[in-house]
């Protein structure tokens, strides 16, 4: 039964990539949900919050995991500051110019670290880079099984944020009705920084968790934005639980048509099932309503 | 006096085609030839995106398929340049049309459409780098045989001069569609599709020739890319870089203006090349990617602060200094 191995393996995998997928996503789609708009820097956000991993480890000998408890206030701040000092002011109030202002965002930020890093791939080495779990005749890869677990703690702990806290009700009722929530008091652009805010600090803890098994250049972000783009979708926009179970999906996807078809072609299933989904059911699997 | 609306199409093309004759650099001509090849995407960006509303965050894709439409059929079927260029426009046209028909159909738009114009670019990136026929990773080169009879010209400025008359034709449809019924289908559709529809208009139909019109003249861009440079491969071709500038031209030149995208095209490129000289200067050896910063920083700059562009600003300033 080596096939069925290679199989269960692939499926494993996939899973656990699709966990940190969903955490990607989950910033994004948490975005979209409460401001309506896509945010076109992410995937730049994303690859800006690895080389902040990299830098920790590789300068300041930082690790990755401890990195989460610095790196997710500081993401926090900058995305908070970046929404409420640069979006918001520069688009207006207009959708088509927030994403124009975002894609500019996106080009300074891949092109800034371009320019600081150059284009060559990195990664960091720490000692539990290599070890794995045996669980039968399967092996699983230790940093991507606390990836996968963390991913999960770190979507209940937004969930948690969203039904119990009053600024998760803040944010909610901006979500489903901005000018009423204006009107009982709440602060609407701080909100949206806030909801900015925790868009990037998922993304700098995806970050923590990838850095151990993955490796950074420039360019990085791309080959991730389009995947929780597709995940977004595929969940259905603003959807929490359409993101998690969105992100495992394509992790699954992904792993096994890179076995069956090979490396590039397993990227073309993803844009596929992007444009499918968009074409023919954009509100996704758990939206609601477009 | 009677209204001579192509005059000043005819004044800054005569202006620029007289360039060479002073300026013979070779720097100064690639400088020249390549904002044209610019030019050519941007205005296919803008007759879709300016005038109809509708943002391609991928328009790569059609510079992709004339510039390798271009070279693959030279280099695989033999056909001469002159008969691949109107055939690889068609391809870009094709393309156009059936992006637009399926996205177009299903009601996408907005953040949306320019999400799955992104997706297709991808696609046909990563299929054109894993796709023996277009020379998978390696690249296509297209035989260098300087000839007249073979689109390749010794003196380039002729290889100007040509992208020059392109673009000069394209500025003349972009006025003429302006001026037409159709023209003004596009930017009713652009301001309240709904309102449009309610008046008869036919929205679908006005986006698709709009998409369709776009992608061959951003495959014509690509088809002179190829000429010019006689090399591409898949990120040459499909890379994300050529979606941005098309976009960026029109945005920071004058969205939905016949002009736009000329003085964006030049604009954003001499920028390009003052930030990479001084970047250079500064820091003792070429940077990457010191341009592109200043694109992006741009490009929020006139969303802020110059919605219409750099034409909008030159307007305004004439406008205030003589009150009518």
């Amino acid at each position: 039964m080596l096939k069925f191995d290679i199989f269960l393996s692939a499926l494993a995998n996939g899973l656990m990539t699709g966990a940190v997928y969903a955490l990607i996503a989950l910033g994004l789609t948490l975005v979209y949900g409460v401001l309506h708009i896509i945010n076109f820097a992410h995937g730049a956000t994303l690859t800006a919050a690895m080389f902040a991993v990299f830098v920790a480890h590789s300068v300041f000998k930082i690790d990755p995991y401890l990195a989460i408890v610095m790196l997710t206030p500081l993401f926090f701040g900058l995305g908070y500051a970046v929404q409420r000092f640069v979006i918001n002011p520069a688009s207006h109030g207009n959708d088509s110019n927030i994403l124009l202002v975002t894609l500019g965002l996106s080009i300074i930020i891949e092109n800034a670290l371009l320019a600081g890093f150059r284009s060559d791939t990195r990664s960091i080495d720490v000692p539990y880079g290599f070890s794995v779990i045996e669980i039968g005749n399967l092996f699983l890869s230790t940093p991507k099984v606390v990836a996968f677990f963390a991913s999960f703690v770190v979507a209940g702990l937004l969930w948690l944020l969203l039904a119990r806290t009053d600024t998760g009700k803040a944010i909610r009722a901006v979500a489903r009705e901005k000018t009423g929530a204006a009107l009982s008091g709440i602060n609407v652009d701080h909100i949206y920084a806030v909801t900015f805010g925790l868009g990037a600090a998922c993304l700098a803890i995806a970050a923590c968790l990838l850095m151990p098994t993955f490796l950074v250049n420039p360019r990085i972000g791309n080959a991730f934005v389009l995947v929780a783009f597709t995940i977004v979708v595929l969940g259905g926009m603003g959807s929490i639980a359409g993101a998690l179970v969105g992100g495992l999906i394509i992790g699954v996807v992904e792993s096994l048509s890179g076995l069956y078809f090979g490396e590039s072609l397993g990227q073309i299933g993803i844009f596929l099932i992007f444009i499918l989904v968009l074409l023919f059911r954009p509100t996704g699997l758990f939206g609601a309503k477009a | 006096m009677k209204e001579q609306p192509y005059l000043p199409i005819l004044v800054v093309v005569a202006g620029l085609a007289l360039l060479p004759l002073g300026l013979s650099s070779n720097t100064v001509l690639n400088f020249l030839s390549f904002a044209m090849i610019i030019t050519l995407a941007a205005q296919g960006w803008n007759i879709l995106g300016g005038y109809g509303g509708q943002f391609s965050f991928g328009h790569a894709v059609f510079f992709g398929t004339g510039a390798y439409g271009m070279a693959l059929l030279q280099v695989r079927f033999g056909v001469n340049p002159w008969l691949a260029l109107p055939l690889a426009m068609g391809l870009g046209a094709v393309v156009g049309f059936a992006i637009g028909y399926l996205s177009f159909r299903a009601r996408l738009r907005g953040s949306y459409f320019a999400l799955v114009t992104l997706a297709f670019a991808e696609v046909f990136r990563i299929s054109a780098n894993a796709w023996g026929f277009t020379g998978g990773a390696a690249g296509v080169l297209v035989p260098l045989r300087l000839d007249p009879a073979n689109m390749q010209f010794a003196d380039k400025r002729i290889g100007f001069w040509l992208a020059l008359g392109f673009v000069a034709a394209v500025l003349a449809l972009t006025l003429a569609i302006t001026r037409s019924r159709f023209g003004a289908q596009l930017v009713a559709v652009r301001e309240n599709e709904e309102a449009a529809r309610a008046l008869g208009v036919d929205a679908l139909a006005v986006k698709l020739k709009a998409i369709t019109l776009s992608g061959a003249i951003t495959a014509a861009a690509g088809c002179l890319y190829t000429q010019k440079f006689l090399y591409l491969d898949a990120s040459l071709a499909y890379g994300p870089w050529i979606s941005v500038e098309a976009l960026l031209a029109p945005i920071i030149g004058g969205v939905g203006t016949v002009f736009g995208p000329l003085v964006g095209a030049i604009v954003l490129l001499g920028l390009g090349e003052v930030t990479k000289i001084v970047f250079a200067n500064l820091m003792g050896g070429s940077v990457p990617g010191v341009d592109l910063v200043v694109f992006g920083i741009l490009l929020i700059i006139c969303v802020a602060y110059a919605p219409r562009g750099v034409l909008g600003l030159v307007q305004g300033w004439f406008r205030r200094k003589a009150p009518a």
